[in-house]
């Protein structure tokens, strides 16, 4: 339209990597090794030749996280309704019927109650396979439960939060879920309860700007995207090649944005540690 | 108004005279009237028959006015809220209160331009007043970013927040900004742990926050100073996720789709009544804002006066659950 479009933060897109794929075969998409299946299974998804974090599935996540793979899921039925009537070049309804055909999840977050090293958690994580992990109604809800029941059980609450920010089709349902998610994350605050977030590539937009960054403790993934602003809007904007590390974990660390940067091979055995050292379990 | 440098003082005291009004592309009937007026007082306004024609075009201009604004397309509406001339919070921080202390500066970075705020008397109550400020003139408009803030500015209205709280103060802000501006230096800086916290510390602030949406309710941005207890709009202000642009782009893959967005995405203030996002539509005079900036602060001044003392009958504690419940309510 004119100049400002391009000053407008970009929500909702991210560049596409591939996910894991199902065959036994695939390669690195960082490196283009070949990878075996049952090899990465293994190595947490993580590519033996070039340590690249490959994308992993929110219950993928769950499984490497909590003890024994073991979790009760929060609100797993909700399911999203249309709230705004979104009118596109498909109805928003049938996206979502599409996204949970393509993610075999129903939302773009799942809740878990489980054990990590023993220690009771609740622990929320992304999908972004579901609409790019995007948050809409139904995730800032989920997202709130899972808080309340930290906040109820008086466990820690861990998020490992992949996004691409707020959901376009319900406009402002979904921003609203920012204020929403960070004033539960508040609330959890206020009971001592300690709350890790654990920021997963891509985070960017209205998840960055809100539950993402409240981290008690935030931790990066290695190489991951985290920022408010995509890379091409503020390319656009300010008219300069940026540098190939911008918005990247060393970047955010070397910022002040994240505590430390952890592998996922180590991730738990240090979720577990930091909790340990702020959290007195009753 | 002390600590705002002088030529903007000047500038927010005047407002736009008839001819200097700047036209909508819809508004286009509506100015050749008006260029027939401008006309005809340049002749002589001695002469009855010019002056009754004056007065017979005056009324038609009015009537045309009342027709497109009563049926204005989500589009449109966009167009409004973004008028050039559109008053700004300077422009309402001038009409609505008095004695306005400008208060600058984050105390880590930098005083960020683009989000104005401080203290106050609104009908001699103090309060503190934060708001987006877009700027007026070119130099102004740059040095404001234009109301696009960055880190800092998040954080100097926490820190005012914060004040205001100290002291037991209501808080009310202005919303018109196209959104954070997405930059290297604000991401460097924590462009999105500073509208997070922003959400965070407002969520259990005790003290009243009342919110007005101006004119853009620009996303993130726009969000990080309105999380409050009433949240009002303007007629013609608009507030959305993103921008319709940034929405068509990505749903689209094209920008030029953003008047498609717009209407999707249903920025409009009484559509986003309809949905309860919004508690009240402050009504604009005729013709929107920009046509009259003296009246729309009387209206907004009232809406003001009228839900703070409400909410003043609200213990913190209560104010405050209230706010937490409020917010829950949205997207179950």
């Amino acid at each position: 339209m004119n100049w400002l479009t391009r000053l407008i933060p970009t929500i909702g897109t991210s560049k596409s990597k591939s996910t894991v794929p199902d065959g036994l075969w695939s390669s690195c998409p960082a490196c283009e090794s070949v990878l075996y299946a049952p090899e990465l299974e293994k190595s947490l998804f993580v590519c033996p030749k070039c340590d690249h974090h490959l994308r992993i599935g929110a219950r993928k996540r769950l499984e490497m996280f909590l003890d024994g793979g073991a979790y009760k899921e929060i609100a797993a039925d909700l399911i999203t309704k249309d709230p705004l009537k979104f009118k596109d070049t498909k109805n928003y309804t049938n996206r979502v019927k599409d996204a949970i055909a393509a993610s075999g999840e129903n939302e773009a977050i799942v809740i878990a109650s489980g054990k990590l090293e023993s220690m009771p958690v609740i622990v929320a994580a992304f999908e972004f396979r579901f609409m790019g992990g995007s948050m809409g109604g139904v995730v800032g809800e989920k997202f709130v439960m899972g808080v309340e029941e930290a906040i109820k059980t008086k466990r820690p609450f861990v998020c490992f939060a992949t996004s691409g920010g707020a959901r376009m089709q319900e406009s402002m349902i979904s921003l609203m879920q920012m204020a929403k998610t960070s004033a539960a994350l508040q609330k959890l605050k206020a009971q001592n309860l300690p709350y890790i977030s654990v920021m997963i590539d891509p985070i960017y937009g209205g998840v960055s700007a809100s539950l993402a960054m409240l981290g008690d403790i935030n931790i990066a993934e290695p190489d991951a995207l985290v920022g408010f602003a995509g890379r091409r809007v503020i390319e656009q904007t300010v008219r300069v090649d940026l540098p190939d590390d911008f918005q990247k974990s060393e970047f955010l660390l070397d910022k002040g944005a994240v505590d430390m940067i952890v592998h996922r091979k180590n991730l738990r055995l240090k979720v577990h540690a930091l909790l340990s050292k702020l959290y007195k379990q009753k | 108004m002390n600590n705002i440098k002088q030529e903007d003082t000047n500038k927010y005291e005047q407002t736009f005279n008839e001819r200097d009004q700047k036209f909508l592309e819809f508004e286009k009937p509506i100015q050749e009237v008006s260029e027939k007026i401008s006309a005809l007082k340049l002749a002589d306004i001695g002469n009855p028959a010019i002056k009754s024609q004056i007065e017979s075009l005056e009324k038609d201009r009015e009537q045309l006015i009342k027709k497109i604004y009563s049926k204005l397309t989500t589009w449109e509406t966009v167009q409004v809220a973004r008028h050039p001339q559109r008053p700004h919070t300077l422009d309402f921080i001038k009409r609505i209160f008095t004695d306005f202390d400008e208060l600058h500066g984050d105390r880590q970075f930098a005083d960020d331009a683009s989000i104005v705020g401080g203290l106050a008397y609104l009908n001699d109550k103090p309060v503190m007043i934060i708001g987006h400020e877009k700027g007026r003139d070119t130099e102004e408009k740059v040095r404001r970013n234009f109301g696009m803030p960055q880190p800092e500015g998040y954080r100097k209205a926490k820190r005012l927040m914060r004040l205001a709280e100290q002291f037991s103060m209501p808080i009310i802000t202005f919303i018109d900004t196209a959104g954070a501006y997405p930059g290297i230096e604000g991401e460097e800086r924590g462009q999105s742990e500073a509208i997070a916290r922003n959400l965070a510390v407002m969520s259990e602030l005790k003290t009243p926050i009342l919110v007005v949406v101006t004119g853009e309710g620009g996303s993130g941005g726009a969000l990080a100073i309105s999380v409050g207890d009433h949240l009002s709009m303007l007629e013609y202000a608009t507030y959305s996720v993103a921008s319709p642009e940034a929405c068509a782009s990505i749903i689209w893959r094209s920008s030029d789709e953003a008047e498609k967005a717009a209407e999707s995405m249903k920025v409009s203030a009484s559509e986003l009544k309809k949905i309860n996002i919004i508690d009240e539509i402050i009504q604009e005079p005729l013709g929107g804002a920009h046509r009259n900036y003296d009246l729309t602060s009387e209206i907004i001044k009232k809406s003001l006066v009228k839900n703070l003392t409400s909410l003043q009958k609200l213990s913190n504690e209560k104010l405050i659950e209230r706010r937490y419940q409020r917010l829950l309510k949205i997207g179950t």
